[in-house]
């Protein structure tokens, strides 16, 4: 074949990729599929999804991930959107100064400020547990929420603000009837980006619990790191995917329209 | 701006629109105003968009504000819906001051150049959204949007995304959002502008319709004259932040009071002049009968001849003038030629007849359709600095100047030179200042032009070569042209 047409052709240079793809990402999904599905023996069985749900364990830990994602979740949009908001306001240079500040922990990695807040938790002579894990876990995803709520407000064209004030809308008016409505599609994202990955965290809740309170994504790590229970934690990871895939699935669908207009996701 | 009331012949009297009432520069004891816009001037920043602008609407009028693109129409029309405060001035409405006013709270309603429909809403909630606001009861809300949407033509587009619209359907939602709040005065920011030429004709007219039925002041701002001319009981023109005329379409039509009005507002030749006596005018090396009177014996003036009013012939021994036809293009109607005279005026004519190019002809011009204006300025007048000497400081350059004995360096001086007598250079290296070309005057033989100095002053230059709206030069002055005299 002749090599220079070969590298010419701009689709080809996507081998690679589809083969790191295919390695890292396809594969290991299949393998949590064939794995999910067999016995330690090796043969064909359900037995690891109905000891999910019938085992209370793993499904009260299933549970309380969820409701521990939800308050992180809630809490982020509650002090979120108002400094996106705000960011989004302000003068445009220092507007991303500021943002950059809110970014800027993100560059540091996720055990050392989760190790940092156990650090500041002592120093405050705080008990560690769930508050100090809820703090954490806003304290890691509020940029993730920040970020695209501010995208999207920042993107609001201003003459709908206008328009708003020229039909007779107070601030709070235009605030509710406008903005409000078309920052949703930013909020989505935000819940995207905070609410899904919070459930499978593991390290940092047993950091900031001192192994106490265990999430979802402790669960799935225990019975990996097991070779006779291997087969249960790849079910247990089988079900988490399905379950992100529904719920992204579903918010995809239902913002369609909004969510070309400056949401990350 | 003193202008010679025109003596009214019979043809004037048919060109005239009916004495309907009227904006105007300054307040009369009437108090059918509902708008009064007081000495507004507005700085942004260091830049002037509105300098000392006075502007009285009465109720029901339909007023167009019209300049071309950053002549600051668009800044005084977000003032009176209450989204820019003057730097200085006031705003009244029935008599009331609105200056510090919320826009949310001004019984006025904009309708916006790019629409601005809410995209989250359909059609039906895009219109409803001002009564919404206010309370009013759905049955009532109902209605009311139904009929709105009956005027502008889109009933059963109720459930309808705004997005999935055209533009003209979208400009009409954007028109029935506004007009549902009843509004004493309905803002439009060129609400055409976007739309192609058929839609645009076709909103004209129903723009119109709309405002006579409404029976609401309409503010209506753009910077098509031919619109405005179409549109308006009154016209405001603008450039530079200054109302430069007002008055009704066929006044600022056949009577505008400056070169640039004259210009701006259809087509024109625009000649130099000078008015020998009453009724007699000199232009092109022959004098005219005209109409105009109230100058001063050999004033020099501006001579305003439209395309349409200059009568053009096969070569004839009578004419007042003769020439050879340059060009020609035919434009639909009528054609439009250029004639070169014999003594090299260039005009432009339009003429049902179509005469060719390299051909013979004669021109006849009738004094009626002579229209005489008093010159602005006859030349530069600069505020400066004496440096030494031999130098003085303006423009934001330092110039050459003869040898000053009585002024002392340093003093503030007023330096006066003629149009003729800058000579503006391809590469702003190469004169004492640099400026900008802001606007271009075609006098027949010459250009006039508008060279804005970096230090942002005015000159004026006439050459007869041929620059480009927004080109750099380098600005120089002869020394032994440069006039001084005492601040």
């Amino acid at each position: 074949m002749d090599l220079q047409k070969f590298v010419a052709k701009r689709s080809n240079w996507t081998i690679p990729y589809a083969l790191f793809l295919a390695f890292f990402v396809v594969l290991p999904l299949i393998l949590i599929g064939v794995y999910a599905f067999r016995n330690t023996e090796g043969s064909f069985t359900l037995q690891n999804f109905t000891r999910f749900f019938t085992q209370s364990e793993a499904l009260n830990t299933f549970i309380y991930s969820v409701g521990i994602a939800l308050i992180t979740t809630l809490l982020c949009i509650l002090f979120g959107y108002p400094a996106a908001y705000i960011l989004s306001n302000a003068e445009l240079t220092r507007g991303r100064t500021l943002i950059l500040l809110f970014i800027l922990p993100m560059w540091i990695n996720v055990l050392m400020r989760s190790l940092a807040t156990v650090a500041l938790f002592d120093f405050m002579h705080l008990k560690l547990g769930e508050g100090a894990l809820i703090f954490g876990l806003c304290y890691d995803f509020l940029p993730f929420m920040i970020y695209p709520i501010y995208n999207t407000i920042q993107k609001i064209d201003k003459s709908y603000i206008e328009a708003a004030q020229d039909l007779g809308a107070t601030r709070l008016q235009v605030f509710l009837k406008v903005i409000w409505p078309l920052s949703i599609p930013g909020i989505v994202s935000g819940i995207m980006m905070v609410f899904l990955p919070t459930i499978s965290t593991f390290a940092i809740s047993e950091i900031l619990t001192l192994n106490n309170k265990r999430l979802f994504g402790s669960i799935i790590q225990d019975n990996m790191m097991m070779s006779d229970t291997m087969n249960y934690g790849a079910a247990l990871s089988l079900i988490m995917l399905i379950i992100i895939a529904v719920t992204s699935f579903a918010t995809r669908t239902q913002n369609d329209n909004d969510l070309n207009d400056g949401g990350l996701i | 701006m003193s202008l010679s009331p025109k003596p009214i012949s019979g043809e004037d009297c048919t060109r005239r629109a009916p004495d309907i009432p009227l904006a105007d520069k300054r307040k009369s004891n009437d108090k059918a105003y509902i708008i009064e816009i007081d000495h507004v001037s507005k700085w942004f920043g260091e830049k002037q968009v509105l300098d000392d602008v006075s502007l009285f609407i009465r109720k029901g009028e339909f007023v167009t504000i019209l300049g071309p693109s950053g002549c600051g129409k668009t800044t005084l029309l977000r003032i009176l819906a209450g989204f820019n405060m003057p730097t200085d001035g006031r705003v009244l409405m029935n008599g009331s001051d609105i200056t510090d006013v919320p826009p949310f709270e001004r019984p006025m309603n904009t309708v916006f150049q790019r629409y601005a429909l809410f995209p989250h809403l359909n059609v039906y909630e895009n219109i409803a959204f001002g009564l919404k606001l206010k309370k009013e009861d759905e049955d009532s809300i109902d209605r009311q949007v139904r009929r709105v949407l009956k005027i502008v033509g889109l009933t059963d587009y109720e459930e309808r995304d705004v997005d999935s619209l055209s533009g003209g359907q979208q400009q009409r939602v954007a028109i029935a959002r506004a007009i549902i709040n009843r509004p004493q005065v309905l803002l439009l920011d060129e609400p055409l502008a976007a739309l192609d030429l058929k839609m645009r004709k076709d909103m004209q007219m129903e723009l119109k319709q709309m405002h006579k039925d409404l029976g609401i002041t309409f503010i209506y701002v753009t910077h098509d004259q031919e619109e405005a001319l179409t549109l308006s009981d009154t016209i405001v023109v603008m450039n530079k932040g200054r109302i430069q005329q007002i008055g009704r379409p066929t006044d600022i039509y056949n009577e505008p009071v400056n070169p640039f009005v004259a210009d701006f507002i259809g087509d024109s030749n625009i000649l130099n002049g000078i008015m020998v006596e009453d009724h007699k005018v000199l232009f092109m090396y022959h004098e005219f009968e005209c109409v105009d009177e109230g100058f001063q014996p050999n004033e020099h003036v501006d001579v305003v001849l439209r395309p349409e009013d200059i009568y053009i012939m096969a070569r004839n021994a009578n004419a007042m003038i003769n020439g050879k036809v340059s060009a020609c293009i035919f434009k639909g109607v009528h054609y439009e030629m250029t004639v070169v005279t014999d003594r090299g005026y260039e005009l432009i004519i339009q003429d049902y007849n179509m005469f060719e190019v390299g051909q013979e002809v004669s021109l006849i011009i009738k004094p009626s359709d002579i229209h005489v204006m008093h010159r602005e300025r006859f030349s530069n007048t600069v505020k400066a600095v004496l440096k030494d000497s031999t130098h003085v400081e303006m423009l934001g350059g330092i110039f050459e100047c003869e040898p000053q004995e009585d002024i002392e360096a340093g003093t503030d001086v007023t330096v006066n030179f003629g149009f003729d007598d800058v000579e503006l250079m391809d590469y702003s290296d190469e004169g004492a200042a640099t400026g900008t070309v802001s606007f271009i005057l075609y006098k027949g033989n010459h250009y006039h032009l508008t060279v804005t100095s970096d230090s942002g002053e005015d000159i004026f230059v006439n050459t007869s070569e041929v620059w480009d709206d927004g080109d750099m030069v380098g600005i120089k002055i002869l020394p032994q042209a440069v006039k001084i005299s005492k601040a």
